[in-house]
């Protein structure tokens, strides 16, 4: 008998025992979509690092609240705002312990010298740290315009931290709740300093988090381990096994097959199927995105309010929804999801009507109107076909006699050329949030500020009224007068109508039926360490 | 024969040359820019983007840029990976066992099971095998390589659940990565069943990778075999009564072996083509997959160094057929 025929005997044996017994008790296996960038989280950007670097190992000042996107205390046990909004106090956790792998034993707790570290890191482009990879830059403390913000990082004493900002800021308690803020260890920074393997920190990280990193195979698997001291709830799984699978069919087959408990972006045709599978269970929750057309309001006559909104009305949104969406997405009136706070569920959305959009194109004077409506070439969170959008889009404006005329291009050039104040025509793209504040939806796509180089508000629409609201409500640190002021926003869009508001995706998280206690989230995070299994 | 080999490597040189230019520019030729993708929709300030395009040395002129490339490479540095931060040689290097053992293990196959279906097909010219496998060989050159291994996966592991969907090792198993063989590693690690695991995990993408040589084979031994059975010196030793087995064996199929060595040689750039999907489907942690993922980010460190590696494999593995042909056809080392 050969060698390989004796292996193949052996591998049916093991197939058939493997399908008999359930997958070893407590080792908790997800079928992650793609390969972490690496476990540090400050330089990254992409949800699928973050889930297996600063949801599993890290913790933050701040934390989102389970399920929402509501902040509360995370390694910062409490925090004191000051009388115009500019210093925040922070009262770190005591008795906070860090991991320890083969090559690091902590000596002590977590303290204000880490909390500054991790904002320092990344603040000072000379710190020792900033650069311990050459070409490392740090994406998101830029984006939400952490340097212009933060003024001042200071450490009072062991557990307290002072942070001062320029201004004041309603959505920085939000943000240091994001991902790029984790708080690492500055001893084992340290540490790997004196051994000469800097790059460490990023390929075997030290957390607070409720799971201790063990292994990572590129491109393969990830190896978790429940942290026993954690401070908060300790995991109920005792390992945490993230198969990285790419492709969605195959993701499914494994999950029917028991090679893993849990999957994230099923493809949107295979629901159904999903549903139907009596060993599997699917959670379903409105993600925190939006879809949307973006007209270029400062080109006539897309500067008239009323043609927008002629347009808005020509356009059936349900078709879409429903053709290319699967039904998978809520109908979008807002430009915020309805699983945001502050969100606006009194706006009624303008109705599809064909004729009255022709009466009210012809009641602006607009005649024969050419247009073109751009599509994106890729699939997002938010669209998952913009062409086949575009296309629907393009035969209900000609039954309202407007000529739509389809374009694409590459991807980084259609994102840098939708951004040319001169560009002619209506836009498709989307946004999902980053942190749950409304500031992060209404001020990045909509606001005067970012109708410029650089901004992302793609109908540079610029009113003076919405963003005064906006800025108003960012200098606020009362969320119920917060809410208010995004709630007339919200009016304020409404009328003007710079966008066609498309469609809120849902997003889909489907399960093996014996797996409990997963809490969706709807900033798109995937965490376990309130996951169990049943068996 | 010592000429011949020099003579063969000499002509590496230009092609190498030309292989830097091609791995070079193809990247660039893709639209896109890294900066771009990198920010997505938030978009990038004009003067963040000159920065991180300056960081990221794209600023430069393209001539200069490619001797940048050139001078750092022949110093041995092959870049840095722009997603990972990561030295791209030590990032082939990891992956590169797990695309050398799929590999391996379906040229295996396929010269297995090739080789003998051409030779029987040749002898029974025009019999229902001959047709039918000529059929299938026809088939499986065609074959959606994507396509044919999600069926595969949908049969077999899906449906019939005897095999498993994706991955080198069952998840159950967890041991030191020594040779990056999955097959030396699982018997070194002397867990029991972990052999037994690594093998199930091979068959799938080993049989859709050995899919498209195994075509190729058994056609190209059909036709060179019949072509070497209607020479001269086989019909004369068919006329000395020599026994049937031994014609065929001996005299046809050694003469008919040469151009199916050349072509099996051929074989090793359409199995790393191969490799890129079925790696994909099969969540294979191989350079396939790899090389997918730095195309798709725009990853110009690994997307050139990669394609350099790759092709420098290739090109190692032609020579080596090369040298074995002029070792079975002495002919040729004389030319």
């Amino acid at each position: 008998m050969t060698l390989l025929s004796r292996g193949l005997i052996a591998a049916s044996a093991i197939a058939l025992s493997a399908a008999a017994t359930p997958v070893m008790a407590k080792t908790f296996i997800y079928c992650s979509e793609a390969s972490p960038e690496g476990f540090d989280p400050a330089p990254y950007t992409a949800g699928s690092t973050f889930d297996a670097s600063a949801h599993p190992v890290y913790n933050r000042l701040t934390e989102f609240k389970k399920g929402t996107t509501e902040v509360e205390p995370g390694l910062a046990e409490r925090w004191e705002v000051s009388e115009d909004g500019t210093v925040y106090t922070f009262k770190l956790r005591p008795g906070v312990k860090w991991h320890s792998n083969d090559k690091f034993t902590p000596t002590r707790d977590m303290n204000a010298d880490d909390v500054v570290f991790s904002f320092e890191r990344q603040a000072d482009a000379n710190h020792p740290w900033n650069q311990y990879i050459p070409g490392l830059s740090y994406e998101y403390y830029n984006s939400m315009d952490m340097p212009k913000l933060v003024k001042s990082v200071e450490k009072v004493d062991d557990l307290t931290v002072k942070v001062t900002l320029n201004q004041p800021e309603a959505p920085f308690l939000a943000n240091v709740a994001m991902p790029f803020m984790s708080i690492l260890s500055k001893e084992y920074a340290d540490a790997l300093e004196a051994a000469g393997t800097k790059e460490d920190l990023n390929n075997a990280p030290i957390g607070t988090g409720p799971f201790k990193f063990v292994a990572y195979q590129k491109d393969a698997v990830i190896r978790f381990q429940k942290n026993p001291d954690y401070w908060g709830t300790a995991p109920l799984i005792d390992d945490l096994v993230f198969a990285i699978t790419p492709d969605a069919a195959v993701r499914l087959q494994k999950l029917k097959a028991g090679e893993c408990h849990l999957m994230p972006y099923p493809a949107p045709a295979d629901i159904e199927a999903i549903k139907a599978d009596p060993n599997l269970k699917l959670d379903e929750q409105a993600g925190l995105n939006v879809g949307y057309l973006a007209y270029n309001t400062t080109v006539a006559p897309f500067d008239n309010p009323k043609v927008r909104k002629a347009l808005n009305m020509a356009i059936n949104k349900q078709a879409i929804v429903d053709a290319v969406f699967q039904g998978a997405a809520e109908p979008a009136k807002n430009p915020i999801p309805p699983t945001m706070w502050s969100y606006n569920d009194a706006i009624q959305d303008d109705p599809y009507d064909p004729e009255a959009a022709k009466a009210a194109l012809a009641e602006a004077g607009v005649e024969n109107l050419q247009m073109e409506i751009w599509a994106m070439p890729v699939q997002r969170p938010y669209m998952p076909n913009a062409r086949r959008t575009a296309e629907l889009m393009q035969e209900d404006l000609s039954k309202a006699g407007v000529q739509a005329s389809i374009v694409s291009y590459e991807w980084g050039e259609y994102l840098s050329k939708s951004m040319d104040p001169g560009r002619a025509g209506a836009v498709i793209l989307g946004w999902t949030g980053d942190n749950g504040d409304p500031d992060n939806f209404l001020s990045v796509l909509l606001s005067c500020a970012s109708a410029t180089e650089g901004g992302a508000n793609r109908a540079f629409w610029c009113n003076e009224e919405f963003s005064n609201l906006l800025q108003q409500a960012k200098v606020t640190s009362d969320p119920a007068e917060r809410t208010k002021l995004y709630e007339q926003a919200q009016v304020i869009f409404k009328e003007q109508a710079p966008w066609f508001t498309i469609a809120h995706s849902t997003q889909y998280v489907p399960m093996r039926q014996n797996v409990t206690g997963f809490v969706m989230s709807p900033l798109g995070d995937y965490t376990f360490e309130t996951v169990d299994i049943t068996e | 024969m010592i000429r011949f080999i020099l003579s063969r490597l000499l002509y590496l040189v230009p092609t190498f040359i030309g292989i830097t230019i091609i791995a070079f520019s193809f990247p660039r030729f893709l639209a896109g820019d890294p900066v771009l993708l990198m920010a997505g929709e938030r978009g990038v300030t004009p003067e963040r983007h000159a920065e991180l395009s300056a960081q990221l040395g794209y600023d430069k002129p393209l001539v200069l840029q490619y001797f940048d490339f050139l001078g750092r490479l022949l110093h041995g540095d092959m870049g840095t990976s722009l997603v990972t931060k990561k030295p791209v040689l030590a990032e082939f290097l990891s992956l590169f066992p797990a695309t050398v053992e799929l590999g391996l293990v379906a040229i295996f196959i396929a010269v297995l099971l090739g080789v003998p279906i051409g030779v029987i097909a040749a002898i029974k010219r025009g019999s229902w095998f001959d047709q039918l496998s000529m059929t299938g060989a026809l088939v499986g050159f065609s074959m959606p390589i994507f396509w044919w291994g999600l069926l595969l996966i949908i049969f077999f592991s899906g449906y019939l659940g005897w095999t498993p969907v994706s991955g080198r090792i069952s998840l159950m198993y967890f041991f030191p990565n020594v040779t990056g063989f999955m097959l030396i590693d699982s018997l070194i690690s002397g867990q029991d069943g972990a052999f037994a695991s690594a093998v199930q995990h091979l068959i799938l993408p080993s049989i859709v990778l050995a899919t498209i040589p195994l075509a190729v084979i058994a056609r190209q031994t059909r036709s060179a075999m019949l072509e070497v059975m209607s020479e001269d010196y086989v019909r004369t030793a068919r006329a000395k009564g020599m026994p049937r087995r031994r014609v065929i064996g001996v005299h046809a199929l050694r003469n008919a072996l040469i151009p199916v060595v050349t072509t099996i040689g051929l074989q090793i750039g359409v199995l790393l083509a191969g490799a890129i999907l079925t790696e994909t489907i099969f969540s294979w942690p191989g350079i396939g997959k790899w090389m997918i993922d730095s195309i798709s980010r725009r990853d110009y460190p690994a997307v050139q160094s990669g394609l350099l590696l790759i092709a420098g494999v290739v090109m190692v593995v032609n020579l080596l057929v090369d040298l074995t042909y002029g070792l079975i056809n002495p002919r040729i080392r004389h030319r």
